[in-house]
């Protein structure tokens, strides 16, 4: 029999490259908070929003159940880590807030498919194929080796799930999870939304398109970004300006001076052009020998 | 096989020597960079090095190439481990033969000192008190002051790497 199904929004983020509350964004006079709790509402027994502690009195998030952030500042596995303890005996279809795009079949689509005996449940990135722990069902009995995870001070769910026995789905709505980060992306999906677009298509080209890339991290910039990569979509046309972008993001210490760039596995010059589908990867002072 | 490798395991270091064995070569040498318990002025009680792995490989193979147009030399191996050290393991390995010595040692030289400088490979130090850093990076990277015993500066990253080898042994 498996464990009864609780839903938790992810709200503790502190969307640093939107530079405002991802979870008040409006589409169609209703906030993302709104729209994803109406979504999820009916799917599961109970419904809870992810706070850090100094959110909990915030009037968005005040009037809702609320799931406080046990341990602070570790990104998003610090809410799905205080949803597994405050109440063990649930699973908890997880959701970040930045998921305008989502809609009832796909959640429809992951509970239909969704495996007890593994860790979690969760569908493959439509860019490149690893799981997408924010929009997934982790059981309760992946709480001991999500302990073990943070105490080894690992932080990304994305590794985790690359690490343990999940289950993993394709996507029927391959646009369904693509995230927003920035104001730019924010009023495209605002047009595609309000658009009367379905949400399985995507928004209309813009003139200066933003691009998707992969970026690696190695040694401190990991250790200060908190995961070893990450696909983006980024308006940025050249290292220097990713960097910049991710520096602000991501609450890198390092300064450009200090590092080398590397593009597609060979190094690379800071003013190079990017293109879609590149790997970028910024390399710290290297210290072999 | 390829002239620089990455391993994950203790390095063979007889069967890296007897690959550089050829009947035209007179001389024979070898670096060997150990790990050792102290650096910084703090005791360090293992290593762990990082590799971007593609990368390192491509780099490595243009020292070992660069090596051997430069010095005439005959082979050039390198191999740098990966993973977590204690102290006393072998770390990094350059092997050179080539017809006569004086050659060998320089295109030796040569090989350590590019590999250091220009491979991405990163170390960190787990010291016997409980702190542990990445060597060259994050104690530049924070405020130098609450890091007195690390106060090389940021822009001048190759200080560390010499003092470093200056302690290796071989």
């Amino acid at each position: 029999m498996s464990a009864p199904l609780f839903g938790l929004l992810l709200t503790g983020g502190h969307s640093r490259r939107m530079q405002r509350d991802k979870a008040a964004l409006e589409y169609e006079g209703r906030t993302q908070l709104q729209r994803a709790m109406t979504l999820l509402q009916p799917m599961v027994s109970q419904l809870f929003v992810s706070v850090r502690s100094d959110q909990q009195q915030d009037p968005l998030r005040a009037g809702h159940a609320q799931i406080a952030d046990r341990i602070t500042d570790i990104g998003p596995i610090g809410g799905i880590h205080a949803a597994l303890h405050g109440h063990p005996q649930a699973a908890w279809l997880v959701l970040a807030i930045d998921l305008p795009f989502l809609d009832a079949a796909t959640l429809q689509q992951l509970i239909a498919a969704r495996d007890p005996q593994r860790l979690a449940t969760a569908f493959r990135s439509r860019f490149d194929g690893k799981p997408e722990p924010l929009c997934a069902i982790w059981e309760p009995h992946s709480r001991a080796a999500v302990d073990a995870w943070i105490a080894a001070d690992n932080r990304c769910p994305r590794s985790f799930m690359m690490s343990h026995d999940i289950l993993l789905l394709d996507l029927h709505n391959p646009r369904a999870l693509d995230n927003i980060n920035t104001s730019a992306e924010y009023l495209e999906a605002l047009s595609a939304v309000t658009g009367g677009t379905a949400s399985g298509t995507a928004p209309q080209a813009q003139a200066s398109e933003p691009i998707t890339l992969r970026v690696q991290y190695f040694a401190a910039l990991r250790d200060q970004a908190g995961r070893s990569e990450e696909t983006l979509t980024t308006q940025a046309n050249t290292p220097r300006a990713l960097f910049d972008e991710l520096r602000a993001l991501r609450g890198l210490q390092l300064r450009a001076e200090q590092l080398r760039v590397a593009i597609n596995e060979d190094f690379a010059e800071w003013n190079q052009p990017l293109a879609a589908g590149d790997t970028v990867v910024f390399l710290p002072p290297v210290a072999g020998g | 096989m390829s002239r620089f490798r990455i391993s994950a395991v203790p390095v063979d270091t007889a069967a890296l020597r007897a690959e550089l064995f050829d009947p035209t070569c007179g001389g024979f040498v070898a670096f060997e960079g150990w790990v050792r318990n102290h650096n910084e002025g703090l005791e360090v009680r293992r290593l762990e090095y990082e590799v971007y792995a593609p990368l390192a490989q491509r780099e490595g193979e243009r020292i070992a190439a660069e090596a051997c147009e430069r010095f005439g030399v005959t082979h050039v191996l390198c191999v740098h481990r990966v993973g977590e050290l204690a102290i006393g393991e072998l770390a990094v390995w350059v092997g050179v033969s080539a017809p006569h010595r004086d050659e060998a040692f320089r295109a030796c030289r040569y090989v350590i000192d590019a590999v250091k400088h220009r491979v991405p490979i990163w170390k960190k130090e787990h010291y016997v008190n409980g702190d542990s850093g990445w060597v060259n990076c994050e104690r530049c990277a924070a405020d130098g002051a609450q890091h007195a015993t690390h106060s090389h500066s940021a822009h001048e990253p190759h200080s560390a790497h010499e003092s470093h080898s200056a302690h290796h042994k071989g």
